[in-house]
């Protein structure tokens, strides 16, 4: 299964508003998709509940997975949007 | 010095009373299907169908497995879908910061992790209701912990819960009813949660079962201007759609009413709406001179409500709504963005602002003060500076900004001030912050018997009748069966009163009043005779007060005063009161 390692650039980890930007994105996301620590279980990457739980700090790094038709496209977006810092980037609203 | 309330004007009011008429009967007896006596604690009359405040469902202690986990997670994602959509659709017609937190919460619903976690728990053999549950208080249990926002959206996700619970145990919803029509509003008890979705454009008058005169129920009441009756024990048997007659004065709720009672109670709501459009203009007494009507207010949606009312200003403004329920202090630049709201709202008359009173029973997540034995006797008001100066340093420097900015005439006071080294520290330290005017609460029996030192070093005070009389009975407020001892008509707690007032006038500081006390126009004739000159109260009893206060003379709330002193207990205290004032203005109450 194609599989995406990246360290995560928010300065407040997985939380707050950069989970929910992730999950978001995720659940718009053609193939489903799992996030894991390193060595920890994987769970489903659209769930905020799930993704919170991981309790991803900044610079932690994180195993993202997929398969399917665009699971390559998926993860390489997933990543990118995962190394920048969400906390900083303008709000949509 | 410069709290003294400017132009005497002449009595306004006392043209009003001739307009009396109409609220004749009130000793004929009430008819109905049942009359359940409660306490009144807002006065009025309203006339309208019940409709309950929804209990947070529990799932049932000898709920049994469904046979099918497969089937039963099926029931337990359609109940999520559906809440989910409600949350969907009132976001929809929602506005400002509640349609962020409608749609999250509509998310959080959705979430697929929650529905395989329900999973997981049906899996291993838990019942229904139970399995969502666990699932869900496991998630909060992570959200508590990760703190800050994530541990604000706890109550978001247990309102998921409480929701879907209800739909899985055909329960009616929790919170506040939106039946469609304007309702008289039954619970066991309000909490400010319950009652932070009340739309007052809805609500005819408030019956609960528990609470006490100072409960959340009473304040939330007269804030709105509508009756409402506490504790009423059989006010659990009112069931939805029924119809009520609720006298908010003599704590009735009459069921189920006949045509009669029906009429008396329309006609009694429509004499008290007359009432209060009778008179206007600041309040004095029938001789000129001149009482502050102020209102009470803690949140910038009073403001602008109560803003609207015709008042000199706000006479005590809480300021805790800005730091409760926020797990990290706000900042200054965002007390001040809060504080300019409110003072907008009252360009040109004065604001009075109590600065932080946490501690006791409002604790701040921010703000470690340890366990307490007991907290009403604890680190709670101007006491918290003693371990967190910078709190109320923050919270000065706040206000100072935002008083410059807007060029409103604010006034500061600290509430559970003890001593009068005490009141000079506040002071100064408020003076270096350019807020010109600083004072302090009466609260604690220990204030009002040194008032004559602790005066000499502000501007001015205000007695908070609550707390003052919480504290010389040595009765809990929150305890509803010491109501007796907290009534503001207790001739020890005006004996307190007195001697502030006195201290008021030989050191010639003005005095106010800012409890419930305030607000019972008979006794704010008698809190004038003590020396008080300004009143604050919630912005519905304005009117009545202002007529009553306008219809007695200086003298005559003098003699009332001394009547109400020389009575041995509150009832025959009242009694006296009301035997010397003037009759034909009362009937009118």
């Amino acid at each position: 299964m194609p599989e995406r390692h990246v360290v995560v650039g928010s300065g407040v980890g997985l939380h707050a508003r950069p989970a929910a930007l992730f999950t978001q994105a995720v659940a718009k996301a053609p193939v489903p998709v799992t996030i894991a620590k390193i060595g920890g279980a994987p769970v489903d990457a659209s769930s905020i509940l799930l993704v919170l739980t991981l309790a991803v700090a900044h610079a932690d790094e994180v195993v993202l997975a997929a398969e399917g038709e665009g699971a390559q496209e998926t993860l390489d977006q997933l990543a990118a949007l995962l190394e920048q810092d969400l906390d900083a980037a303008p709000t949509g609203n | 010095m410069s709290d003294r309330p400017d132009t005497p004007r002449p009595s306004g009011a006392s043209g009003a009373s001739g307009a009396s008429g109409g609220t004749d009967g009130s000793s004929r007896p009430l008819g109905g299907a049942a009359q359940l006596q409660g306490l009144g604690v807002s006065p009025g009359t309203a006339v309208g169908p019940v409709a309950r405040l929804g209990l947070p469902p529990v799932p049932p202690a000898d709920e049994q497995p469904g046979p099918d986990p497969a089937a039963e997670a099926d029931r337990v994602a359609a109940a999520l879908e559906q809440v989910a959509v409600s949350l969907a659709e009132r976001a929809a017609l929602a506005s400002g910061d509640a349609v962020a937190v409608l749609e999250a919460t509509a998310m959080m619903a959705r979430d697929p992790g929650l529905l395989s976690t329900v999973r997981a728990q049906l899996d291993a053999g838990r019942p229904t209701a139970a399995s969502l549950d666990a699932a869900i208080e496991g998630f909060c249990d992570i959200l508590a912990a990760s703190g800050g926002y994530l541990a604000e959206r706890v109550a978001d996700l247990r309102d998921v819960r409480n929701r879907a619970l209800a739909v899985l145990l055909d329960e009616p919803m929790p919170g506040i009813p939106h039946p469609g029509h304007p309702f008289v509003l039954v619970a066991h008890d309000l909490s400010p949660a319950d009652t932070a979705a009340l739309d007052p454009r809805e609500v005819l008058a408030l019956v609960t079962e528990a609470g006490g005169p100072t409960s959340h129920t009473a304040i939330l009441a007269k804030g709105l201007g509508v009756p409402a009756v506490v504790r009423c024990a059989r006010a659990r048997d009112l069931t939805d759609g029924s119809p009520v007659v609720v006298d908010g004065s003599s704590g009735l709720v009459v069921l189920d009413p006949d045509e009669r009672t029906l009429a008396q109670g329309r006609a009694r709501a429509e004499a008290r709406a007359m009432l209060a459009a009778s008179g206007s203009g600041p309040g004095t007494t029938a001789d000129g001179t001149s009482i502050a009507l102020l209102v009470n207010i803690a949140t910038a949606d009073d403001a602008r409500r109560a803003c609207q009312v015709d008042s000199e200003g706000v006479g005590l403004f809480r300021t805790e709504g800005l730091y409760l329920g926020r797990q990290t202090a706000p900042t200054v630049e965002e007390q001040e963005a809060g504080y300019r709201e409110v003072f907008a709202a009252f360009t040109g008359r004065r604001i009075v602002v109590r600065t932080l009173d946490a501690g006791a029973d409002k604790p701040l997540a921010f703000v470690d003060l340890g366990t307490e034995e007991n907290p009403a006797l604890g680190v709670r008001g101007l006491r918290v500076g003693r371990r967190h100066p910078q709190v109320l340093a923050g919270q000065l420097e706040a206000l100072g900004r935002a008083a410059a900015a807007t060029g409103a005439d604010v006034r500061v006071m600290a509430p559970m001030v003890s001593t009068p080294a005490e009141a000079r520290a506040f002071v100064a330290e408020a003076r270096t912050h350019g807020l010109a005017i600083a004072g302090a609460m009466i609260e604690v029996p220990a204030a009002a018997l040194r008032a004559d030192q602790l005066l000499a070093e502000v501007d001015f005070v205000s007695i908070g009748t609550n707390d003052l009389a919480q504290y010389t009975f040595a009765a809990d407020r929150m305890q509803g069966e010491l109501a007796d001892l907290l009534d503001p008509w207790q001739p020890a707690l005006l004996d307190l009163i007195a001697s502030v007032g006195a201290a008021g006038q030989g050191t010639a500081t003005p005095v106010g009043v800012c409890g419930e006390a305030a607000g019972d126009p008979l006794l704010a004739c008698v809190l004038v005779g003590l020396g008080v000159r300004s009143l604050s109260m919630a912005p519905g009893l304005i009117a009545a007060v202002r007529l009553v206060v306008g219809a007695h003379s200086l003298a005559q709330c003098v003699q009332l005063a001394a009547a109400a002193r020389t009575a041995s207990d509150a009832v025959a205290a009242r009694a006296a009161a009301r035997a010397l004032a003037e009759q034909k203005v009362l009937e009118l109450l």
